[in-house]
């Protein structure tokens, strides 16, 4: 049965009216005032944020040539800082790989033991807790006297090279990353599982009575068929690494000498430190333009899947 | 968990059975340690975990660090609780309400580009929070709420509405439709249809937005960082880092703050987990 009774326009209006004005003052506004701020034109009345700057291009240039977004020295000498555009490029060429095999691995490990469901919830913890306590728990971890990873060099014979590996700028990026995949796998791990459990079982089994090993389940039936999750986790992941905050100010605060700086932290140290308003603003821009074009895959993505 | 055939075929041996189970508790333990290590750093005295938190001899416990932290002269966690309840119930109930309303119509609804509002909707959940934190800052300064509960409640409220439409139109589209049409063709208002009927039915749904909000509220450092600067007023999350000290971390106070700033969210997962789960897609996009 279906009757289709038209819903007056006074209906409609009341039930989305609310939520409506809520979006378009604190954040459709705001995102278009951000815009127009990093051209130095003035969005808001009554207070002027951008001074007697004239209206341009000159916070990009001034952003895109800052040695804090990109260190052309450091990058030729391979050294940190590199700047923080770089920094999230390093952080998503090391996570998400890792975060990926890691959280494919064990998805796959757990839907075969006793207890996986208990050990799939410790995993997934990184992802219950407060991003702030997640970077105190990196730091932590990485201490040289308290901290679990320097314990399990030691119980491998490499205490010699135990250190604080958060407080040095050849390090310090590196322990934020590899900390940030023992946060983030939680996540992988579940959409994995979530994947796998739709794989008809009949499917696995047969194949595993037709003598194949792992391996080839894994590359010729797994794989190919968790590609829609696959595509969801490295949208969701990149996007993660973009927006990287908590951790780093928790940790770091983007330190020593900007060695683990990374986009939000440079917007947030221009807002807060250098007061500059529009300059602030510009990094804010240019952190969104980055994600575009994984957002608006996932877009795609989500508008393809969800038309019921 | 899978199947038990499954389960033998592919580990033929009993032996490789054990051997695989015991790698995947392995790795289960490892994966916690560092939290099992503030644990155990936050409930002895700082001058037995000095050498690692893992030596256990002597072994003394005491709650000293957790007044230290909670009672703190300058940023009392306490305080900081209490605040962040302040602010996340309000900002729970809010965005869960008014955006069921508009789920609601997004999916029973006929409504002019609705496609388009859907991928803006979309976009708004990914945005970086840093793209509209400057323009709130000086709007919440000429409405004099900079620094203020209310203000940082609207922030998150409105912040929290996208994803929230998101999760709950999928929700209700999957929702049968027969029952509202019946109530309409019986001259039920459109409120009567959604709050005697709709509501009810979706109630898990709602309870999962709910759910998933609070921890998002409760979590969030950003917004409270850059929109309250009164100690007194300042959330859990907030106060955290300002408990570690200049030049040398404090891991004995900093581990308790650490185990007092996680146990809401945690207790809210062990409690809530169904539907933590369930609601998790959409909200992971706006981590």
């Amino acid at each position: 049965m279906v009757v289709k009774v038209k819903t007056p326009l006074t209906t409609k209006v009341t039930f989305l009216l609310p939520a409506s004005l809520l979006v378009l003052t604190f954040v459709v506004y705001p995102i278009i005032a951000t815009i127009m701020l990093s051209f130095n034109i003035n969005p808001i009345p009554n207070v002027n944020v951008v001074g007697d700057r004239k209206p341009g291009l000159e916070n990009y240039v001034k952003v895109l040539t800052n040695f804090k977004f990109i260190n052309i020295e450091g990058l030729k000498s391979f050294s940190f800082p590199m700047g923080a555009i770089i920094h999230n490029i390093i952080w998503i060429a090391i996570h998400l790989p890792l975060t990926l095999i890691t959280g494919l691995l064990l998805a796959i490990l757990l839907q075969n033991v006793k207890g996986g469901t208990i050990i799939r919830s410790f995993i997934f913890l990184g992802m219950v807790i407060p991003m702030i306590v997640g970077g105190l728990l990196i730091q932590f971890s990485f201490d040289r006297d308290l901290g679990v990873v320097n314990l399990f060099l030691k119980i491998m014979g490499l205490g010699f090279i135990a250190r604080s590996w958060t407080i040095y700028p050849d390090t310090a990026l590196f322990s934020l990353i590899l900390g940030s995949v023992w946060l983030w796998t939680g996540f992988t791990v579940t959409m994995y599982s979530a994947g796998l459990a739709s794989i008809p079982k009949e499917v696995i089994e047969a194949a595993i009575v037709d003598g194949a090993d792992f391996k080839t389940i894994l590359f010729k039936i797994i794989i190919p068929l968790l590609r829609p999750v696959t595509i969801t986790v490295v949208a969701m992941t990149i996007l993660w690494d973009l927006k990287i905050f908590d951790i780093v100010y928790a940790s770091t605060q983007g330190g020593p000498g900007g060695a683990s700086m990374v986009l939000a932290l440079l917007m947030y140290d221009f807002f807060a430190r250098l007061q500059d308003y529009p300059l602030s603003a510009t990094v804010a821009v240019i952190l969104t333009v980055v994600t575009l074009p994984v957002v608006a895959l996932w877009i795609k993505a989500t508008l393809r899947g969800g038309k019921t | 968990m899978g199947d038990i055939t499954t389960q033998r075929l592919m580990f033929k041996s009993p032996i490789k059975w054990l051997v695989i189970n015991a790698i995947a508790w392995i790795i289960g333990v490892l994966w916690i340690t560092p939290f099992i290590g503030i644990f155990m750093t936050s409930i002895r005295p700082f001058s037995e975990v000095v050498s690692g938190w893992w030596t256990i001899h002597p072994f003394t416990v005491t709650f000293e660090n957790y007044f230290e932290a909670l009672f703190n002269p300058m940023f009392s966690l306490y305080k900081g609780l209490i605040n962040s309840l302040i602010i996340a119930v309000p900002s729970t109930l809010i965005p869960v309400f008014l955006a069921s309303l508009a789920a609601y119509a997004f999916a029973r609804f006929s409504l002019p580009i609705k496609n388009y509002l859907f991928a803006t909707i979309l976009f708004l959940m990914a945005v970086p929070q840093q793209m509209t934190i400057i323009p709130i800052f000086f709007m919440l300064n000429n409405m004099h709420l900079l620094n203020t509960y209310l203000g940082l409640i609207l922030v998150h409220s409105s912040w929290g509405i996208p994803w929230i439409i998101f999760f709950l139109r999928n929700y209700f589209s999957l929702l049968p439709v027969e029952l509202e049409e019946a109530a309409k063709v019986d001259g039920a208002s459109y409120r009567q249809i959604y709050f005697k009927i709709v509501l009810p039915v979706a109630l898990p749904g709602i309870v999962s937005a709910a759910v998933l909000q609070f921890a998002w509220v409760w979590n969030d450092f950003f917004f409270a960082l850059m929109l309250i600067f009164d100690p007194d007023k300042m959330v859990v999350t907030q106060m955290l880092p300002r408990l570690k000290g200049q030049y040398q971390v404090d891991w004995g106070l900093l581990s308790a703050g650490s185990v007092i700033a996680m146990i809401v969210p945690i207790l809210v997962y062990a409690l809530f987990n169904r539907y933590y789960v369930s609601g998790f897609r959409g909200w992971a996009m706006k981590r």
